[in-house]
């Protein structure tokens, strides 16, 4: 390790002011602060810095979503399998069909997203920032397996340049990047990222007859049915297998379990919040309880008891990685009270009564994304004139 | 010089004072009709006739519009005129005329045409009036066939109508972008013209 700092740090004056390589010095900053702790401190004043920078960050959500991309791999080779008729459930077979199956689309994103990164930083003279780290795995988690690479790339660069960089990059973004890429991706492209043949990787082989490539909640949404979920090969779906995410979706978003364990990794960490997440929950809850009270053959997703509702399609994928996102959320605790909630309410309102969408995680997220600003402003102003009114009431 | 100085209503709205990148009106039009090239191309020659004639007739009766009532006067002529294009219109191309549907009907709320009635043609005679309107007319449409040659190019892969991409890149896998028809990417389309635009005139960055 020492070998390697005296070699960087022999070559480090090529890319200071003035050095041949000065263009690239943004891109060796970055790579530099990722090998090395940065060993430059405030000079002046009182500093506390908590040690928790942005790149530990992104690193610990990126620790939180292993167990659901590590499972969301094994599900994909699983899914294909089941699909083909292949009675192998080799562990190593089925997990490295999916892995091999996602490998191109998650070096799409990165190598787009990163590479558009790096290209603003050194335009702006600004240091290369994390924040890709983790959109850049999020976004293959969101998308159908099947998604081409080149619409992946396409989408990368719209929501990494129009929803990131052009209100200033990291942490000035309103919108969640990862979100605006599938936005992007489901509206432009939608016989790619919706219907019945996306979510499963057939990989040009026959499938079996009982095969149907359709979601549980895209097997709802098309009200013949009935509330009787199966999987894709028409077996039903217990309660057991959708907590375990046996069943076909966008590769992140299927595990309960998972994405509880991921929870559990960002709330011990400290890096999500937790009033978020339980409001959302609380929401998405009281919502498909309404649903499910006043259901009508209208709507035939209101038929699924609540439990069901929360646990399919990617409603909590999106309320545990997304909504959490500390740049787009709300920034009062009150606020963010009323910010989960109201993303679990949209998300399932529009899950059962808008039956173009079978799922409404995404635009729940988005929508709430664009009002988070809003909120704050009111929970704000609302404290200010209560105080207001303490000084008042003191003085007359 | 003095040449220059009669030409200038009809330069300026080109490119410095465009009416829709930087005096940002008329963006509801620009979104509706923008989805293919020919409705596009028709709608701009329908606003630069509305434009100029009705510049031109407010210019011809402006010592006599009593200044109260002035804003009904504009909208009679700008109704009439309206009134006519739409006519006009379905004897020439019904199928343009209902792609257009309500539009030209709506040019008469076009902010761009009662902007141009207050601001220079109450108080300018009828040439440069005249000018003032096409040139406005023109600066708007230059932006609509731009917002529209990139929607229609990737939205629906034609221009005016007749197939670009060749047919192996459909077969390879290459898909229209839905979005780009969707109103919502007009707005963003417009938006990097006005990028493009004021990184190219500095004096106009705020």
């Amino acid at each position: 390790m020492k070998g390697l700092k005296k070699k960087i740090d022999s070559i480090k004056p090529k890319f200071e002011k003035g050095g041949k390589l000065e263009k690239l010095h943004s891109v060796f900053d970055g790579f530099y602060t990722f090998l090395f702790t940065p060993n430059e401190t405030s000079r002046s004043g009182v500093h506390i810095h908590d040690s928790n920078d942005s790149k530990r960050t992104m690193i610990t959500v990126v620790i939180a979503l292993l167990p659901c991309c590590l499972f969301g791999m094994w599900n994909i080779g699983l899914q294909h399998f089941m699909a083909i008729g292949d009675p192998s459930r080799e562990f190593f077979r089925l997990f490295f069909y999916g892995f091999f199956a996602v490998l191109p689309q998650i070096l799409t994103a990165y190598i787009v997203g990163l590479g558009i990164e790096f290209i603003v930083a050194q335009m702006r003279g600004h240091e290369i920032q994390e924040g890709f780290l983790v959109s850049g795995i999020l976004i293959p988690m969101i998308c159908p397996v099947d998604t081409p690479c080149w619409m992946l790339a396409i989408a990368v660069a719209f929501a990494v340049i129009f929803a990131k960089e052009v209100f200033g990059g990291t942490g000035y973004n309103f919108l969640n990047v990862a979100l605006v890429t599938r936005a992007f991706l489901f509206f432009s492209y939608p016989s790619k990222m919706s219907g019945d043949n996306v979510f499963v990787q057939l990989g040009g082989q026959t499938a079996v007859d009982s095969y149907s490539g359709a979601t549980p909640l895209g097997q709802l949404a098309s009200s013949d049915a009935g509330w009787q979920v199966t999987n894709i090969v028409g077996d039903p779906l217990s309660y057991t297998d959708i907590f375990m995410g046996f069943y076909p979706g966008s590769w992140g978003e299927t595990s309960c379990l998972c994405i509880c364990i991921g929870a559990a990794i960002l709330l011990l960490t400290g890096m999500a919040n937790w009033r978020i997440m339980l409001s959302a929950l609380l929401g998405g809850f009281f919502m498909a309880l309404v649903a499910h009270n006043w259901a009508s053959p209208l709507y035939p997703v209101s038929y699924i008891n609540p439990f069901m509702q929360l646990g399919l399609g990617g409603f909590l994928f999106a309320i545990v990685f997304m909504a959490t996102d500390p740049v787009t959320a709300c920034r009062t605790n009150t606020g963010k009270y009323i910010y989960g909630a109201l993303i679990g309410i949209i998300a399932i309102l529009i899950r059962v009564y808008n039956t173009g969408y079978p799922e409404g995680a995404m635009l729940a997220v988005l929508l709430m994304n664009c009002f988070a600003p809003l909120i704050d402003y009111c929970v704000v102003n609302a404290n200010i004139r209560r105080r207001m009114r303490r000084v008042t009431v003191k003085n007359s | 010089m003095n040449l220059k100085k009669t030409f200038l209503p009809l330069i300026n709205p080109l490119s410095k004072d465009n009416p829709v990148i930087v005096q940002v009106l008329g963006i509801c039009s620009a979104l509706a009709v923008t989805a293919k090239m020919e409705p596009a191309l028709v709608m701009t020659v329908s606003v630069i006739a509305v434009l100029a004639l009705a510049n031109v007739i407010i210019s011809l009766m402006r010592n006599t519009i009593p200044q109260s009532i002035r804003i009904i006067v504009q909208l009679v002529v700008v109704a009439a005129l309206v009134v006519v294009v739409d006519q006009v219109l379905k004897a020439w191309n019904y199928e343009v005329s209902k792609a257009l549907s309500v539009f030209i009907g709506l040019i008469i709320t076009n902010c761009i045409i009662m902007g141009r009635l207050e601001a220079f043609a109450l108080n300018n005679r009828p040439w440069p009036a005249f000018l003032d309107g096409i040139g406005n007319g023109l600066g708007y449409g230059i932006i609509l066939i731009i917002v529209s040659f990139f929607r229609e190019l990737f939205g629906s892969g034609t221009l005016f109508g007749c197939q670009v991409f060749p047919d192996w890149w459909y077969e390879a896998g290459y898909q229209n972008n839905g979005l780009m028809i969707l109103p919502p990417m007009a707005l963003i389309v417009v938006a990097c013209i006005i990028w493009v635009h004021r990184s190219i005139n500095k004096d106009l960055q705020e």
